[in-house]
């Protein structure tokens, strides 16, 4: 495997403005929407979006977070049985407008467990989806509302996405790539 | 952690111990949403197989698999073939010709168990084996305990009354003192033998010697099933040695925790103010039997080992 580096701490870190402000731009002040971030890697990218996004309207969008473990379609397939996260939404869901975040968007399958959490706690007037990288191979219809950057990759490349706990700047995006495919 | 079975809490290790516990943390908020389901376990298939009378535990094992999606099929003792003479492995080849991926067993055969997870595939979880172990009952009492004492490393766990003939005070036993725990035990010397001290517990002679300096009081219920003749004078007198009533409990410490597996003999080995008092949490340990019977199953039943995560975002 070789390693690239995918994204600097710069770079993630204006995509994460950039991604903030097409937020506010397309949905407005944060009054009647809300964030959700997929445990684990999408949790604190909605983290540092809420930040943003109360820094240029003045409004902290509300935060949850949902954890698909339960929810996998791949259970048993052989695959280590994760860790359980944890789902928090501490508001209602029944008419709220929701974006869904998560670091990488790979084969949507993620996605698809996120949506079913959600419907089992409430019904969302509507679910958007944002996502830092986007790496393409989709293996279910799903596509992001939001996208940081679109990163070329092949299928048995792994991304990873290093944040650091207090958005010094520090942040990496990598690539390993020549896996099996 | 890596088992197909949960026979009993012997020999498990801390860590197994405190992955259930977390597990059923987190299983909690499940039965907290409108939806009390989640996708988990679904297609599998669970047996529940009770051949002594059980409500609470039946109850709860079965809810739990529901809770994760699971179907479920239950046989009991009254109405099942061993009654017209088919032996425990007749029954059990009978069950895995069916193809279940669980069976949630109690019997009044310790070790019964045991034999059915040697002799088959699918996860055994026991649900209490004559006098030997109710691995899940313990492991609700020790989260029980975790959510008021927040650890259990260097408390005093006081259990009272049958403690020979009880299999709940065993798992309690072994799980309790494997997570560092102080156990003191009391009953009548025909029910509490001093033997007991090979477990690795304190065997004291009166209630109040243990609700001296214990931060939970664990009471069990006198089994008139499984009593011999002369084990127990007559009822009132082990009432009036052993109860617990509320002069006994005031001489406890004031943040004592009341606990019993249920069910209540009320008036023999609890007075009823005791049982619905303040102190208890007898109905918080139904509420985590759910918690932990789902966690065993997600643990067991639920997919491969666990740990890491597999990138497929």
């Amino acid at each position: 495997m070789k390693r690239t580096t995918g994204m600097n701490g710069v770079e993630v870190g204006r995509t994460l403005d950039r991604l903030a402000t097409e937020m506010v731009e397309e949905l407005g002040v944060p009054t009647d929407y809300a964030l959700v971030g997929i445990v684990t890697g999408g949790h604190p990218i909605a983290e540092r979006l809420a930040d943003r996004i109360e820094a240029s309207t003045g409004v902290r969008p509300q935060t949850g977070t949902v954890d698909i473990t339960l929810y996998r379609d791949d259970l048993y397939t052989g695959l280590e049985r994760p860790v359980l996260g944890e789902t928090v939404l501490p508001f209602a869901l029944t008419g709220q407008d929701i974006v869904l975040v998560d670091d990488v968007l790979f084969t949507g399958r993620t996605v698809r467990a996120a949506l079913d959490v959600l419907n089992d706690y409430g019904r969302p007037r509507s679910v958007k989806l944002a996502v830092l990288i986007d790496r393409g191979h989709r293996e279910l219809p799903i596509a992001a509302d939001f996208v940081g950057r679109v990163m070329v990759t092949a299928k048995g490349d792994k991304v990873t996405v290093m944040l650091t706990p207090d958005d010094s700047g520090n942040d990496t995006v990598s690539l390993d790539s020549g896996g099996p495919q | 952690m890596k088992r197909k079975d949960m026979l009993g809490l012997r020999g498990v290790s801390k860590e197994d111990i405190v992955e259930i516990l977390d597990t059923a943390e987190r299983f909690r908020n499940v039965s907290e949403r409108q939806i009390k389901k989640v996708p988990t376990l679904r297609g599998r298939t669970v047996v529940t197989f009770f051949m002594e009378n059980s409500t609470r535990t039946r109850m709860s094992f079965d809810l739990a698999a529901k809770r994760l999606s699971a179907d479920t099929l239950g046989f009991s003792a009254g109405s099942s073939s061993t009654k017209k003479g088919e032996t425990l492995m007749d029954t059990a080849r009978n069950i895995d010709a069916m193809k279940p991926d669980a069976i949630i067993i109690r019997h009044s055969a310790a070790g019964a168990p045991h034999m059915l997870a040697k002799a088959f595939p699918w996860s055994v979880l026991n649900a209490g084996d004559g006098i030997n172990e109710h691995p899940s009952q313990a492991l609700l009492d020790m989260l029980t305990m975790r959510d008021h004492l927040g650890s259990l490393a260097g408390k005093t766990i006081g259990i009272v009354g049958d403690v020979y003939h009880s299999r709940v005070a065993r798992s309690n036993i072994f799980g309790l003192t494997t997570m560092g725990a102080n156990v003191v035990v009391a009953g009548p010397g025909t029910m509490c033998p001093p033997s007991m001290a090979a477990l690795g517990v304190e065997v004291r002679h009166s209630i109040d010697e243990v609700a001296e300096d214990a931060d939970v009081i664990m009471m069990l219920r006198i089994q008139r099933e499984r009593l011999q003749p002369g084990m127990m004078a007559t009822v009132n007198e082990y009432s009036r040695f052993y109860g617990l009533d509320l002069d006994r409990l005031n001489k406890a410490k004031p943040e004592a925790l009341v606990m019993h597996p249920g069910p209540i003999n009320r008036g023999v080995e609890m007075s009823p103010e005791v049982a619905d008092g303040e102190r208890s949490v007898i109905m918080e340990q139904v509420t985590n039997g759910i918690a932990i019977r789902m966690a065993l199953l997600y643990l067991l039943v639920g997919g491969e080992s666990a740990g890491g995560d597999s990138n497929a975002s």
